[in-house]
């Protein structure tokens, strides 16, 4: 009876000859944030889309809650409803409102009423301060407010799990912080969540544990300050020593 | 502006004043051009443009939903669909290949002939179906272009949501697209307008034969000039109308929302 939120072990991905993840393993506790560093193509996005079922994986299991959602004849549809993904170029839908993209999902994939969806999208664009945006179309939205309407969607979910992929990647500097603050929100009311980010001070701050992934591996895990003050592996040094070299620490 | 208006002033008087002069005007002015005829022969062959007007719109009716279970058929991911694929691709290529005057001589006249219970043997039915299959082939693959062109992370970003396969297509993927081809849809829809007039081979009385009849009676082709004017009538209100909602689209999505 495994009591963690999820369960990653011995996972493996390739795309072509090109091995991306040789062997993850990881787990994360109800209600804990794990952030991922590393660098670009470690293979932070991939682990995500893996464990959304986005990609398929070729060795490994995922686990959710005690179920393996890699096993053979899994509903991914449904596996796939209880896990929130965030993009890094948010991928609403522009043809909709954002009502209609909030709603989308939980009417047709949770197949709530539309009152019922309504509210539960009224609701939580009200608590992220976008009330007055459900009218609009993505279009119209700064990046700021898109992602965030796109975190409200995965929200709308309610989902077990939120995976965030680099969600400030593609914003302006100044609108980072709007973001950063809703998923710290998130994470003070205990939403189990999976990171990958390049905002060092944020993951510091934000995270139970931080994870660094070189080439397909996790090389180094631990609480933020030893992540950060105290890294043991010579590669998570050296990237976190470019990292402040940027300026970005 | 003045500049506009006066190169245009110049370009159609010199062009007028070059045609009117051509030896052979005054007995293709006679020929074309008799008012009196005009009005005269109108409503003979509007009457009978209902024909071509009742074929189009039926077989656009149902061109907009078989192209579009075509493309789809044909956008179907992975090994399994192979031969819904081939099968998809072997219709398109056959119905694209085949002039549109040789299937509708075929059905038209081949059906009927066939005599067999239950299959009807009208001329027009049959041409009606004609233009159907090979307008599918050519719609299917414009909705086709707009499928692809829809970025494969909003078919994620449904996915992910828990949305199916089916769901995804349904409500993110073809709208988008769909909304995408209007104009090059619109551009093959005037065409099928245009390729009624092919029915005339079956021996159907529509506008190309009212007009050709009417011609052989007093041998003068203001009637076809009265079958050309119609078809052009019912194009231009057709792409005013797509401007029209494709610009309300872009209105709706990038100056504001308004609330549907």
């Amino acid at each position: 009876m495994s009591t963690s939120a999820l369960a990653i072990e011995g996972l493996h991905k390739s795309f072509g000859k090109l091995e991306v993840l040789r062997g993850i393993d990881l787990e994360l506790a109800e209600h804990e944030v794990v952030c991922l560093i590393g660098a670009s193509g470690s293979g932070k996005s991939t682990l995500l889309r893996c464990i959304n079922l986005l990609e398929p994986i070729d060795a490994g299991r995922i686990v959710l809650h005690g179920d393996d959602i890699t096993a053979a004849r899994v509903n991914v549809d449904r596996v796939r409803s209880g896990i929130g993904i965030v993009f890094q170029a948010f991928n609403l839908f522009p043809h909709m409102s954002v009502l209609e993209n909030v709603t989308l999902g939980p009417r047709k994939a949770l197949r709530l009423g539309k009152a019922e969806a309504t509210g539960r999208a009224t609701e939580l664009l009200g608590r992220f301060g976008l009330a007055d945006k459900r009218d609009e179309y993505p279009d119209r939205l700064s990046g700021g407010q898109q992602q965030r309407v796109a975190i409200v969607r995965a929200l709308a979910m309610r989902p077990w799990l939120l995976l965030l992929d680099e969600v400030t990647s593609a914003l302006d500097p100044e609108l980072v912080a709007e973001v950063l603050e809703v998923v710290r929100e998130l994470a003070t009311e205990g939403m189990t969540m999976l990171i990958a980010t390049h905002e060092m001070s944020f993951a510091r701050d934000v995270a139970h544990r931080v994870c660094f992934l070189d080439a397909g591996v996790i090389l180094e895990q631990g609480a933020p300050d030893q992540i950060f003050e105290a890294p043991r592996e010579p590669r998570t040094q050296q990237f976190l020593q470019r990292i402040v070299d940027a300026g970005r620490l | 502006m003045a500049i506009a208006v006066a190169s245009t002033l110049v370009f159609f008087g010199a062009l007028a004043f070059l045609v009117t002069r051509s030896p052979g005007w005054d007995r293709f002015k006679a020929y074309f051009f008799d008012w009196s005829l005009y009005r005269e022969s109108f409503p003979e062959i509007a009457e009978a443009f209902l024909i071509n007007v009742k074929i189009f719109l039926i077989a656009e009716a149902v061109v907009l939903v078989t192209a579009l279970g075509l493309a789809v058929l044909r956008s179907l991911p992975g090994p399994v669909f192979v031969p819904v694929r081939a099968l998809a691709i072997v219709y398109t290529d056959l119905f694209r290949g085949v002039p549109t005057i040789l299937v509708i001589l075929m059905l038209g006249v081949g059906m009927p002939a066939l005599q067999l219970e239950g299959v009807p043997d009208s001329e027009i039915f049959w041409a009606t179906v004609s233009l159907v299959l090979v307008y599918t082939a050519y719609v299917s693959e414009v909705y086709r272009a707009g499928i692809e062109s829809v970025h494969p992370s909003q078919d994620a970003a449904a996915r992910s949501l828990g949305l199916s396969r089916f769901q995804s297509l349904r409500h993110v993927v073809l709208p988008q697209a769909v909304r995408r081809v209007i104009p090059p849809l619109l551009n093959d829809f005037i065409g099928l307008q245009k390729d009624t007039a092919l029915v005339s081979v079956l021996g159907v009385v529509e506008v190309l034969n009212q007009a050709g009849i009417n011609e052989a009676a007093d041998f003068n082709g203001t009637h076809y000039l009265v079958a050309a004017t119609l078809f052009v009538a019912i194009t231009i209100p057709l792409a005013r109308f797509t401007d029209w909602l494709i610009a309300r689209d872009r209105r709706r999505r990038q100056a504001g929302g308004v609330p549907t």
